[in-house]
């Protein structure tokens, strides 16, 4: 099967599940549908970085929770009627999804600006390790943020709107997540194949290839990684409209950690890879969680069996190509 | 004599108390292969590295085109046409030989922040490449992937992609590595048709390739040049033959 064909059965299961919830009157599944429509958009962030890149990042989960907290920050002040105040300027709170969004792409996009500028002068276990600890700086920053929440983090009571949509509708909050989720997957797709991804590919395989005709390795990675950070942290905004809930826990390593197993899961570097990781994760937490309380070590498991035996992920297995790309 | 193209001057480089670079010196005229020969260990990787600006020196100016371009980075270099091939091939392996040629073209023109056109519809960067591969010879794989090629198909691929940044002076580290006696007969065939289109800085240890291509050698041994001239006052260098060649000829 081509990597096309993967690319569009995946998202049509992913379209096919909540739409037969629908018929079936299963409005869980559409939740759980959304929820992993999400975490693929993360995840997808984090694969333009990881995958096309080879940039290992441990810490965007840092973007996933500054996406939240523009969610979070924005909505209680609207719901409080309490304006923002921002040194001399006073901006009212908003529940609009549109603003909200914007507003998440824009800091998440400065703060991997910010962070891939300073890790991005260092690569392999140093990379890892100083994306870990900017991650980490984010996390106990937002535990002791009083005015928002600290360790209890924010609840918002009613979800945000979108012009033209009732977001209170499982299905149509579904929809929304759904086609921001393919406008992602579209960019990822065609960025691999126009000059930036072809140079930033080549960046990962020969550095000192992309030097000697002109480019700069430094910078074609650090566009990517701002990218792949705004994507994550517009996922974040979503996420925490989905449980109309945001807290430290999605800035903490742990959540990096999940994001980096979608992607293995599905296979690095390829479009529908954290598509098809997110929707496995979801899955396997839903039913093996409602099994055992150790799902986890069944996770594990999977995770062991493919960084040993399909290095391409799921889509590599699907595609039969594990050593290379679509 | 011409100006030359690449002009070199007083480059020296330690590394502790090792010194890889001292005061050398050399030019690459229009037209010429200028071969930089020496033993293993004389530093002539660390030449190429300060010629090409991986290498900062401690001191000394690289003026290519007689413009001073020491304090550029190793990609303000390629762009001011500089172009270099590696000794140990660098090329995106999982990428296809056209892609790896169109990366060169693209580099060249300054376009890589495109996000949305595939690389492969730009027809001028394409032309580029796809004239550069028929010159090496590998137009037939330009859809192979660069990992499923021979050794010597990438050290022809090298060359390709030093070709689309249609440059003003090339850089060569040891072309002929690994090659068999066809591969170096059809190398250096090409270096000789290539070096009318830009001279060639060529550091090669194959000596048959030397003596058939170079038009001056300049001999390195612990980092300073003992000679410099043609490839017949080389051979008759006594102090050359003494420090390097004695021990093969």
């Amino acid at each position: 099967m081509s990597e096309r064909w993967v690319t569009l059965a995946a998202l049509a299961a992913l379209l096919a599940l909540p739409l037969w919830a629908l018929a079936a009157d299963e409005p869980f599944t559409i939740t759980l549908a959304t929820r992993a429509a999400i975490l693929a958009l993360a995840a997808t962030g984090l694969n333009i970085a990881l995958g096309t890149g080879g940039l290992v990042s441990l810490g965007h989960a840092a973007f996933f929770g500054i996406g939240g907290y523009a969610m979070g920050i924005l909505a209680s002040h609207a719901q409080t009627f309490a304006p923002l105040s921002l040194g001399p300027w006073e901006v009212p709170g908003t529940q609009s999804m549109p603003v909200i969004w914007l507003v998440a792409i824009a800091a998440s996009a400065l703060a991997a600006l910010a962070i891939g500028a300073l890790s991005l002068r260092t690569a392999g276990v140093y990379f890892i390790m100083i994306t870990l600890a900017f991650g980490q700086m984010f996390f106990y920053f937002a535990t002791s943020w009083r005015a928002y929440g600290g360790e209890d983090g924010l609840s918002i009571w009613v979800r945000n709107g979108f012009p033209g949509l009732n977001t209170l509708v499982p299905i149509q909050f579904f929809g929304l997540c759904f086609a921001v989720l393919l406008l992602a997957m579209l960019l990822h797709g065609r960025l691999i194949r126009a000059p930036f991804g072809l140079a930033l590919d080549a960046a990962r395989q020969a550095p000192a290839r992309v030097l000697a005709v002109g480019l700069s390795p430094y910078r074609l990675q650090l566009a990517a990684f701002v990218l792949s950070g705004a994507i994550t942290g517009l996922a974040g905004a979503l996420y925490a409209d989905l449980n109309r809930f945001v807290s430290p826990a999605m800035l903490s390593w742990q959540m990096s950690g999940e994001l980096i197993v979608l992607v293995i899961l599905g296979g690095v570097g390829r479009l529908a890879g954290p598509l098809i990781g997110a929707g496995l994760f979801v899955a396997l937490e839903h039913w093996l969680g409602g099994a055992t309380e150790y799902w986890h070590a069944w996770l594990g498991a999977i995770l062991l069996a493919i960084v040993l035996f399909a290095r391409g992920g799921i889509v590599g297995l699907l595609t039969g190509q594990g050593d290379r790309r679509g | 004599m011409a100006e030359p193209v690449l002009s070199v001057r007083g480059l020296t480089k330690r590394f502790g108390a090792l010194v890889a670079s001292e005061d050398v010196s050399l030019d690459l005229a229009p037209g010429e292969i200028h071969a930089v020969i020496g033993p293993n260990g004389a530093g002539k990787s660390t030449l190429i590295g300060q010629v090409c600006g991986t290498i900062p020196p401690d001191a000394g100016t690289v003026r290519l085109a007689g413009r001073d371009v020491t304090a550029d980075g190793a990609a303000a270099r390629a762009r001011a046409g500089l172009a270099r091939t590696f000794q140990v091939s660098a090329l995106a392996m999982e990428q296809t030989v056209l892609q790896n040629a169109v990366l060169g073209a693209i580099g060249a023109a300054g376009r890589p922040w495109r996000l949305w056109r595939p690389a492969l519809s730009d027809r001028d960067a394409v032309a580029t490449a796809e004239a550069a591969l028929t010159r090496v010879g590998l137009s037939d794989h330009a859809a192979s992937r660069v990992a499923d090629l021979s050794h010597g198909q990438r050290r022809q691929l090298e060359v390709a992609v030093a070709l689309t940044l249609a440059p003003k002076a090339f850089v060569m580290d040891e072309p002929m590595a690994g090659l068999g006696a066809d591969g170096s007969r059809g190398m250096t065939a090409l270096l000789a048709d290539l070096k009318h289109e830009a001279p060639i800085l060529l550091v090669e240890h194959d000596m048959d390739a030397v003596f058939a291509l170079a038009d001056r050698i300049s001999v390195l041994v612990q980092g300073r040049v003992i000679a410099t001239g043609t490839v017949a006052e080389i051979r008759a260098n006594a102090e050359v033959r003494a420090a390097y060649l004695g021990e093969d000829a």
